[in-house]
């Protein structure tokens, strides 16, 4: 196995666009290396993405923030302003794995791997974030929701990498959260993992709401429906019985070892109301 | 003088022998060890649940380049059926050699039939990819009822069923019927007046242990065997690995490894006889060490069982009958715990009429193994939870019930002897006198209390004590140290020798240095090997006093071994002689003073666990939380309070686990999914409360410091107290482990319709 770790952006993509060999991009390695350790299968090729100072950085600006795709969840986690911002995003990153995987762990990762479970992905759409792609022919801009297609599936091109993730300042009287169920209280997959974004009017009045779920269809979902049920209202009684029913009717799970259909239905409703609660008391104690 | 003061070491919590090698990561486990020249052994496992082995072909691996040997069942010697007298479940070393290497038939996923070794772990890791096998796939049979159906296709052909009676129709695969008990049940319930029956079932759990099954084995040319490897018995790696190669004891010398956890689950061998085998053929050591997912797949797991209790009581809360009838998997091979299972979940009570018959159930899952107090959890998690429904029914508290019920000294056992000293009601009491039972719960929140009893082991042990030539001790003893036994023996040795602990050093010789020593199993060690210590060290106090005698030339019956030293009765004035003047003389006096002692530990102390468990669950979605636990426990005497606290805790947390999360899950091919602790849901850390626990003191009379086994009682205890919780926290009443969020949500919703 050869292991390259290319210092830009060209140069990745280049070795990533080389065909003949079968070739990996790498950058905390907590996923592709434990398949390469279970499946035995390594790939020839193996491109670092750490090295790359774009990706391995947070930068701030009026805009927004740009969080490249290699920085680990343990940095995301130690970044003040960001996790002021955004804290469902901060949180889903910090409930990955354990203290050592954080380390480790990136959001291009968890997000390129394609498990319908990764806990960053729900919180990043309903978030509305978008990431930067780079490849052969240039870079490209792409909503979070369009980069997963199903289990181990990206719409990435032969020699593309995720750059980085890039989310706005929160808007007026705006909060996320992410919310996940899993049987033990860390080291687990997400049975049901539920991210909500919502903005409040100067009278508790949602004015906007994304929905994100993970762990109930082949890829992290955006639901719409959900969401929508909530905007007009104020984030109690009906309307949340609306977005929960909405978020469990969007679901198409599986019965696995890990949760039953009928169970991920449920509780995925469960999981998005209350997340759009911890997010509405976020938004309400921001002016 | 109160009982503490008597000591001087018993009771102190001294910083254990081990320790600071464990800490620091020096200690050398079963996967730590080398040899120049050595190779890699890798086994090939069944991708069926049970098929026939029409052919093997190991042709194209053996020419694979870097691969030394490579065997199958035919380089094995085809062993008569013989009952082992070593291990801890039943087994049969003839089942045993058909379970490390499959013949004729593969009868689990995993089932190992073909080993090779290689220069190389890739090289061997390839090299099985090139072994043909031909299989002709049988239908299999995963759980009991299946396995018991008459159309059910057999495991084994020859299977001679015992405990039926003459012309019975026995159920195809039940290996084994067992009864016990006294009395008639049938009166007992006739003159209840609540009576509670209810059928359990419960799925294989893991051991769990960290370190999976590592060895190396030296074979020379003369047939000499060495053996390095972790296990639970040394000796008992020795008898497997000779047993199984059809070759004499004295040809194998088992070196102990430190051992990362057996739990029960290394009371048996899987790869020391095909490693022995294989370098035997090749003429080079063989290494070999287990991945996580043959952990699981293929060595022994906690059996499933389904489990029927009824259950009698009067309206004063006095029991008056009880039954029971067990199904209880053995695996792909007989020798399922069944029999102490029926033996130990109503041995807490004290019932005239008491019946429990048992079942020895062949399924196509790996053979079970020993898992702490085995068979006995899940038979206080079918007795336990109809005994606290029959609170419920009969609104008396749920440990005032089983106190007007406790066994004491005197009640006869269901399985037959009369108890002695027992301390039941002693743990019981403390149980209720703890704070945490009166706390007050929140919301969501339920309290649940349960009662456990293992027998504990005694058997065979052997211990040496060696004074050195500078007047320190060394103990030497021939069981592996799980849970701190070497703390414990060295902490006896100084209590009776009078000496300090630090002047003492403790060991675990190899299966040529000491005398026989059955398994560290049955929590024996400190009790049993510590009898052996105990009588090493007098033998030695002997000798320290004839020599003492000799050099002062009195009689030897004048001279007293007292606080360390050697001193002259009736002489005050006479300087005492210590170990090390004795030590240093001892040439002169007779040469070396060593004391020694083999023995059958009789007298064992049974023992009684008790413990309360708070959860919360989360009505919305089923997740249960462990909140807060209290262990209480009857030791006997602890001899290193921190390490009986620990087997406390790590009992506790176990059960815990096998009560919330953890579950072997099969596909319809009888493959297990969840082969990892990712997905083999163990608790970690954060998912549970700090357990206390309370040592309750009820010295076992027939032990020279009281000891009775403590590794085992914990674990029995967790599972009902937790389902029980559950049960106060919602009202609903589970019969199916483990209590995972869909299934616990499930019970919510069922119990809201029909409230509905
Ligand atoms: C013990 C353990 C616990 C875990 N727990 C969780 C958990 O709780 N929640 C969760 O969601 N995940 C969990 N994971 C999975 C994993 O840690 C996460 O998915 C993590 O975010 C992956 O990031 P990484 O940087 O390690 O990715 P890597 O393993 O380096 O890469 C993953 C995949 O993405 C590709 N890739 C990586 N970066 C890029 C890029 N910039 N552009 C294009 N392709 C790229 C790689 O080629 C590879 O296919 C766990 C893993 C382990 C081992």
């Amino acid at each position: 196995m050869q292991y390259w770790s290319p210092g830009s952006i060209e140069e990745a993509v280049g070795l990533l666009s080389e065909t003949g060999a079968t070739t990996r991009a790498l950058a905390g390695g907590t996923d592709l290396l434990a398949q390469i350790r279970i499946g035995g299968q390594a790939p020839e090729r193996v491109i670092d993405l750490k090295r790359i100072p774009e990706l391995g950085r947070i930068d701030v600006d009026a805009q927004g923030f740009r969080i490249g795709a290699a920085v680990c969840s343990a940095e995301i986690g130690e970044h003040e302003e960001l996790r002021a911002a955004w804290p469902g995003v901060v949180e889903a990153a910090e409930l990955i794995g354990s203290t050592q995987i954080q380390g480790r762990a990136s959001l291009g990762g968890n997000l390129c791997n394609a498990s319908p479970a990764a806990d960053s992905v729900p919180a990043l759409i309903a978030a509305g974030a978008t990431c930067t792609l780079a490849g052969p022919d240039g870079r490209r801009e792409v909503r979070v929701e369009d980069v997963v297609l199903g289990p181990g599936q990206t719409s990435l091109a032969l020699g593309e990498i995720v750059v980085d993730f890039r989310l706005p300042r929160p808007q007026y009287r705006t909060g996320d959260a992410y919310l996940r169920l899993i049987p033990r209280s860390e080291m687990d997959i997400a049975v049901v993992g539920a991210g909500v974004c919502l903005s409040l009017d100067r009278d508790g009045h949602c004015t906007a709401c994304r929905v994100a779920l993970g762990a109930v269809a082949p890829r992290p979902i955006l639901v719409a429906g959900a969401g929508e049920a909530l905007v007009g209202h104020a984030v109690e009684g009906d309307a949340l019985a609306a977005l929960s029913a909405a978020a469990s009717a969007a679901t198409d799970p599986i019965d696995d070892m890990r949760g039953t259909r009928d169970y991920r239905i449920r509780v995925a409703g469960v999981m998005a109301r209350r997340a759009a609660v911890i997010a509405a008391e976020r938004a309400a104690s921001r002016v | 003088m109160s009982e503490e003061a008597k000591f001087r070491w018993i009771g102190t919590r001294v910083v254990r022998p081990d320790g600071v090698d464990k800490v620091t990561g020096r200690a050398t486990y079963g996967a730590d060890f080398a040899l120049p020249d050595m190779l890699w052994g890798r086994v090939l496992r069944s991708p069926h649940a049970h098929a026939r082995i029409l052919s093997v072909d190991t042709s194209r691996a053996l020419a694979h380049d870097g691969v030394e040997a490579v065997i199958t069942s035919q380089d094995l010697p085809d062993i008569p059926s013989e009952e082992a007298f070593v291990g801890e479940q039943p087994t049969n070393f003839r089942e045993l050699s058909h379970n490390v290497m499959a013949r004729g038939k593969v009868l689990y996923h995993g089932h190992a039939l073909a080993a090779v070794a290689a220069t190389t772990p890739e090289i061997a890791a390839s090299a099985l990819d090139l072994i043909e096998v031909d299989y002709e796939v049988l239908p299999h049979v995963l759980d009991m009822p299946a396995a018991m159906a008459a159309s059910a296709p057999s495991l084994h052909r020859d299977l001679e069923p015992a405990g039926f009676a003459a012309g019975a129709t026995v159920p195809p695969n039940v290996s084994r019927r067992i009864e016990l008990g006294h009395g008639e049940p049938d009166q007992g319930f006739a003159a209840a007046d609540v009576v509670v029956e209810r059928e359990f079932t419960t799925k294989p759990v893991h051991q769990g242990y960290i370190e999976p099954h590592a060895c190396l084995v030296q074979a020379n040319p003369d047939d000499d065997i060495t053996i390095w490897s972790s296990s639970q018995g040394h000796f008992m790696v020795r008898a497997y690995t000779a047993k199984l190669l059809g070759i004499e004891l004295s040809k194998v010398r088992a070196i102990p490894a430190e051992i990362g956890g057996g739990f029960g689950g290394k009371t048996t061998v899987y790869l020391e006889p095909l490693a022995a085998q294989l370098s035997r053929i090749s003429g080079r050591p063989v290494k070999m060490v287990m991945s996580r997912e043959e952990v699981f797949r293929a060595t022994g797991p906690a059996l499933g069982t389904r489990i029927r209790v009824k259950m009698g009581c009067k309206q004063d809360g006095r029991l008056t009958g009880a039954e029971a009838v067990l199904h209880y998997e053995a695996g792909a091979f007989p020798g399922s715990p069944v029999q102490a299972g029926a033996m130990t979940m109503f041995a807490p009570y004290e019932l005239e009429h008491v019946r429990v018959t048992g079942y020895d159930v062949l399924v196509n899952k790996p053979k079970t193994a020993a898992y702490r107090a085995p068979g006995a959890p899940m038979g206080a998690f079918a007795v336990e939870t109809v005994i606290d429904e029959l609170a419920e029914k009969l609104e008396i508290d749920p440990i005032e019930l089983r106190l007007r019920n406790a066994a004491r000294k005197g009640t006869q056992a269901p399985f037959g002897p009369r108890y002695r000293e027992i301390g039941c009601v002693e743990t019981l009491e403390a149980l209720r006198s703890h704070p945490h039972y009166t706390a007050p719960l929140g919301p969501n929140q339920g309290r649940g209390v349960a009662l456990g009893f293992w027998f504990n082991a005694g058997m065979q042990s052997s211990a040496g004590l060696n004074v050195n030539e500078d007047g320190s001790v060394s103990v030497i003893s021939g069981n592996p140290d799980i849970g701190g036994s070497r703390a414990s023996l060295a902490l006896m040795a100084a209590e009776e020798m009078g000496i300090d602990y630090e002047k003492v050093g403790a060991w675990i010789a190899d299966t040529a240095s000491i005398g026989f020593s059955d398994i560290t199993g049955g929590s024996r060690v400190t009790f049993a090997t510590g009898m052996a210590v105990v009588e090493a060290a007098r033998d030695v106090k002997r000798q320290l006093c004839e020599r003492a005698a000799a050099i002062w030339e009195v009689e030897p019956e004048r001279v007293k071994w007292v606080e360390g030293e050697a001193r002259l009765e009736g002489e005050p004035d006479r300087e005492p002689l210590g170990l090390v003047d004795l030590a240093q003389r001892a040439a002169r006096t007779g040469g070396p003073i060593s004391g020694r002692a083999s023995l059958t530990a009789r007298g064992v102390g049974m023992a009684f666990g008790a413990h309360i468990c708070d959860v919360e669950v989360d009505p919305e979605t089923g997740r249960v939380e462990v909140i807060r636990y209290t262990a209480v426990q009857d030791a006997g005497r602890a001899i290193h309070p921190s390490y009986v606290e620990g087997q406390m805790q790590g009992g506790a947390a176990q059960g815990i686990g096998w009560a919330l999360n953890e579950e072997y899950v099969y596909d319809e091919d009888g493959k297990m999914c969840n082969p990892s602790f990712l997905d083999y849901r163990m608790p970690v850390a954060s998912d549970l409360p700090m357990i206390d626990t309370v040592i309750v003191e009820v010295p076992n009379p027939r032990h020279p410091y009281g000891v009775r086994g403590v590794g085992e009682v914990p674990i029995v205890p967790p599972i009902p107290a937790v389902v029980n919780a559950v049960h106060a926290a919602t009202g609903v009443r589970y019969f199916d482990l483990p209590l995972s969020p869909p299934r616990v949500l499930a019970g919510i919703e069922a119990a809201a319709d029909r409230g509905a």
